[in-house]
């Protein structure tokens, strides 16, 4: 297969060999790359799917993309076990391996002083949803409001419940990922996430992202119990959701 | 730990981290897919194929 050459990440040579059965994202094992003393773990795709004007088509298709993004994660996942890989964003795509060489030797500097800082380093992903209402509707179906008046007070006492519940949500919110900036090395904002794709309940306040020594890892979700239990979240109908360790993505642009 | 590792990783993790972080590449390549083609697709493109394709997972949501 010739075709155009999909780059998943960036790495200092290491020793180990990727594992043979390993498949990249349109079923090619990826290899890699050496040059100027870095590596770009790459595999062949077809022009038919990842040539500029199909692979925009392609991306708003949920089916191919959940396959291509998998197929990418399990690349990297497989980095990181025998090292510290920098990831690039999804469907990088040069038409051949001189391209990526180029490529390579025009970022040289920057790729090492990226590769530089998140060396052993992971990330976390942590979530925070707002319990919404059920219990409230679910208490109180049958008694029908007897008057206008009478609905629109309920009606603004389940508005208020609400906006109480989110106060409190963004306050233990804001309280959790301030300790948990302080212990990691670097963080970043994700954008909350539509409940219409994540089929998750609540509301989405926090979507973070937490840059933490690998060894340190175990620490890092300690802490997130803890202080979880500090402020009775759980009673509060507050959720936290952990996820990790990742490769750095979050992280792997140029320090703020 | 192994728990948490072991877990299958939620598509909209996934895509928060492949779409919107790694490094991203643009300038003198052959196939200019800049973070704005890719950041654009985000949400709303994908809900939609959502509700199309596969609507009853979460049909009561949307």
């Amino acid at each position: 297969m010739s075709g155009l050459r999909y780059v998943y990440a960036v790495c200092r040579p290491f020793g180990a060999p990727l594992q043979a059965q390993l498949k990249g994202v349109a079923g090619d094992p990826p290899r890699m790359l050496s040059h100027h003393g870095l590596i770009a773990v790459v595999s062949h795709v077809p022009e038919r799917d990842f040539a500029e004007e199909p692979l925009r088509r392609r991306l708003e298709d949920l089916d191919w993309l959940t396959e291509t993004a998998r197929a990418h994660q399990s690349v990297i996942d497989a980095l990181t076990v025998v090292t510290t890989p920098l990831p690039l964003r999804m469907a990088t795509v040069f038409r051949d391996d001189s391209g990526v060489r180029v490529m390579l030797e025009d970022r040289e500097e920057e790729f090492r002083r990226i590769l530089d800082r998140l060396q052993g380093r992971v990330e976390w992903g942590v979530k925070v949803y707002a319990e919404t209402e059920p219990q409230q509707s679910e208490a109180a179906p049958a008694a029908k409001p007897v008057s206008g008046r009478d609905y629109l007070r309920r009606r603004r006492m389940r508005l208020h419940a609400n906006e109480d519940m989110w106060q409190r949500t963004e306050a233990f919110a804001n309280r959790l990922h301030s300790t948990l900036s302080a212990y990691a090395e670097d963080s970043r904002m994700h954008a909350p996430q539509n409940p219409a794709l994540s089929g998750v309940a609540g509301r989405n306040v926090l979507n973070a992202a937490y840059l933490v020594p690998r060894q340190d890892s175990e620490e890092f979700v300690e802490l997130v119990d803890r202080t979880k239990d500090e402020t009775e979240a759980d009673s509060l109908g507050i959720r936290v959701e952990l996820t990790g360790p990742w490769a750095a993505y979050s992280f792997a642009g140029e320090e703020a | 730990m192994t728990v948490v590792e072991r877990r299958e990783i939620a598509l909209v993790d996934l895509l928060d981290r492949l779409l919107a972080g790694g490094v991203v590449i643009k300038g003198d390549i052959t196939l200019r897919i800049a973070d704005v083609d890719l950041v654009r697709i985000d949400l709303n493109a994908l809900i939609s194929s959502v509700n199309e394709q596969v609507p009853s997972p979460w049909g009561e949501l949307l």
